[in-house]
């Protein structure tokens, strides 16, 4: 035992004291992972790319939500019904701000590559470049500065859980990722849309032998993914603020957690944020919160190395 | 019904069909003989707008769908059931079918009963996984996968390969009543004996060329149809 033996258990003592209030901020950033996570899986499902330019999808979504927020909140706090509408608000423009820029990447940097059947390595450098050029664009236009979101309430410890105090933030996150996840699960599993999008995850050629729209299905699918991503990024603004780099960081653990579930696997894109988040969150007790990322990136190092196909293994196109 | 003018297809710089003319009348079956690499997949998959020809023209029921995409044929009334199967690994049996009738409006559960009736053990497996059923099961599936869309030709690339002699009876059996029930069928086979057996005529293909066509009857007993496609195999098959 002795110095190691001290030191963990003086660490675990903390972990008893420190857990519930670490697991519920945890559980709040791996409803944001997830929400980026099913963006990058359902991409890769119908195209075989991770879509590197997912994290400016997250930072456009971000930017929406924070001028909407900035016309219309005024001097005073909004409360009631207002801040409720202001939220869905927020949801709704982050979500088509993310799903206009995830269409025009397609359009513009996947679009023409598939056409001329480029090799994998052509699109993700044309997904590095349309990130740096998104990205900088958001710099140039916005300010280089991090810009505070106007708040559409006072947030506020709501109610206690096992000694935890659970903010109106947290709150809003849970609602808004329960209800999004959910229904992107229904979508996929039981609409003509979530059919037609597993059919090309599966075997493109047979689905357009069943009638279905590859190029329809793809630009769909991104669409899709770009409004979470784009939704994630307004709630997270909503706590952070926004900056053009702001997608860099999230969007990169994103992955991770998508690499984690099963890369092509919905519902282990959304495990994977919930666990991600929560690891790296009750890993503050043991390390520095200066290397929280450092833990984040480790989990996909090891995933990489162990079970390269994610805990629930690379099921694609399965997603129901 | 279809009329195939010197359709031309090639494969970046190599040429896989060099003018290839047929058709196909209502009501008929049509086998497309040749070997290995002759060009009869490639035929199909012109047929059903997966590889466009360079020049030539196709024509269903008089419409010209030379240039048409193939995710358009199954709404024209031309179902393709692909060379290995291709079932939706990990759709169930019945999610597999309603992707067959991805292009209806409309209620299909008639059709759906229709065919658990045609195919009993479809009806048995139709809550497994595409990839857990048998190489049998597949094919029965992948023909009733492409019959749900109400195809009025029905396009068979290889139906009986892999499959063990009593399955591939099975599966010609339905086949001889598909047609019988008012669907045209355009099929592909190495199996010769048995093709020609049920076919009401045949084409030859050899290196992307359609070399001769004559009634089913009469390639059975062609001299070079024998020596080359049934040989030893009319036994055997």
């Amino acid at each position: 035992m002795g110095a190691f033996g001290h030191y963990l258990t003086g660490h675990l003592a903390t972990l008893r004291l420190e857990f519930w209030s670490l697991f519920v901020g945890g559980v709040a950033n791996g409803f944001l992972y997830g929400m980026i996570a099913v963006g990058y899986t359902l991409v890769y499902g119908v195209l075989r790319l991770i879509n590197f330019a997912h994290s400016e999808i997250f930072m456009s979504g971000g930017f929406g939500g924070y001028f909407v927020m900035k016309a219309l909140i005024g001097s005073s706090v909004p409360s009631g019904m207002a801040t409720v509408g202001l939220i869905v608000l927020g949801i709704v423009v982050g979500g088509t701000v993310g799903a206009l820029v995830a269409t025009l990447l397609e359009r513009v940097a996947y679009r023409p590559l598939r056409r001329r059947n480029a090799p994998k390595l052509a699109y993700l450098i044309s997904a590095i470049g349309a990130s740096y050029f998104l990205f900088n664009l958001a710099g140039k236009e916005f300010g280089r500065y991090s810009l505070s979101m106007p708040q559409p309430y006072i947030n506020h410890p709501v109610f206690t859980i096992f000694g935890a105090t659970v903010q109106l933030y947290y709150i809003v996150i849970f609602i808004a990722g329960v209800v999004m996840l959910f229904s992107l699960d229904r979508v996929v599993a039981t609409t003509k849309l979530g059919r037609s999008i597993r059919a090309v995850a599966q075997d493109a050629e047979t689905a357009s032998l069943m009638g279905v729209n590859i190029d329809r299905t793809i630009a769909l699918t991104f669409i899709v993914g770009g409004a979470l991503g784009g939704a994630a990024g307004f709630l997270f603004g909503l706590g952070t603020g926004v900056v053009y780099t702001m997608g860099f960081v999230p969007a990169l653990k994103a992955f991770t957690a998508a690499v984690l579930g099963g890369i092509g696997n919905l519902r282990g894109a959304m495990i994977g944020g919930l666990l991600l988040g929560v690891a790296e969150s009750l890993s503050v007790v043991f390390v520095q919160a200066a290397y929280i990322d450092v833990v984040a990136f480790g989990i996909l190092v090891a995933v990489l190395l162990f079970r390269p196909t994610g805990i629930l293994g690379e099921r694609l196109g399965r997603a129901a | 019904m279809l009329q195939v003018k010197d359709a031309v297809v090639r494969y970046g710089a190599i040429t896989a069909l060099h003018g290839v003319s047929f058709e196909v009348q209502q009501g008929e079956i049509v086998t497309l003989l040749g070997a290995n690499g002759a060009g009869k997949t490639t035929t199909l998959r012109m047929m059903s707008g997966l590889h466009a020809p360079v020049s030539g023209q196709i024509l269903f029921e008089d419409q010209d769908v030379t240039q048409t995409k193939a995710h358009q044929f199954s709404s024209l009334g031309i179902s393709h059931v692909p060379e290995g199967r291709r079932i939706f690994p990990q759709m169930t049996v019945e999610e597999n079918l309603e992707m067959g009738a991805f292009v209806r409006s409309g209620s299909y559960a008639d059709d759906m009963a229709k065919m658990y009736s045609i195919f009993p053990i479809l009806k048995d497996r139709r809550k497994q996984l595409g990839a857990n059923l048998s190489g049998g099961e597949q094919q029965m599936l992948a023909i009733a996968r492409a019959l749900m869309a109400e195809p009025r030709l029905l396009l068979l690339d290889e139906p009986s390969m892999g499959l063990a002699p009593m399955i591939v009876e099975t599966i010609f059996r339905i086949i001889g009543e598909i047609r019988d029930s008012g669907t045209t069928v355009f099929l592909v086979e190495q199996n010769a004996a048995q093709a020609l057996r049920l076919a009401d005529r045949g084409y030859v293909m050899e290196n992307g060329r359609i070399v001769f066509t004559d009634t089913a009857q009469n390639l059975l007993h062609d001299e070079r149809v024998r020596a080359v496609y049934l040989g030893e195999s009319v036994e055997g098959a």
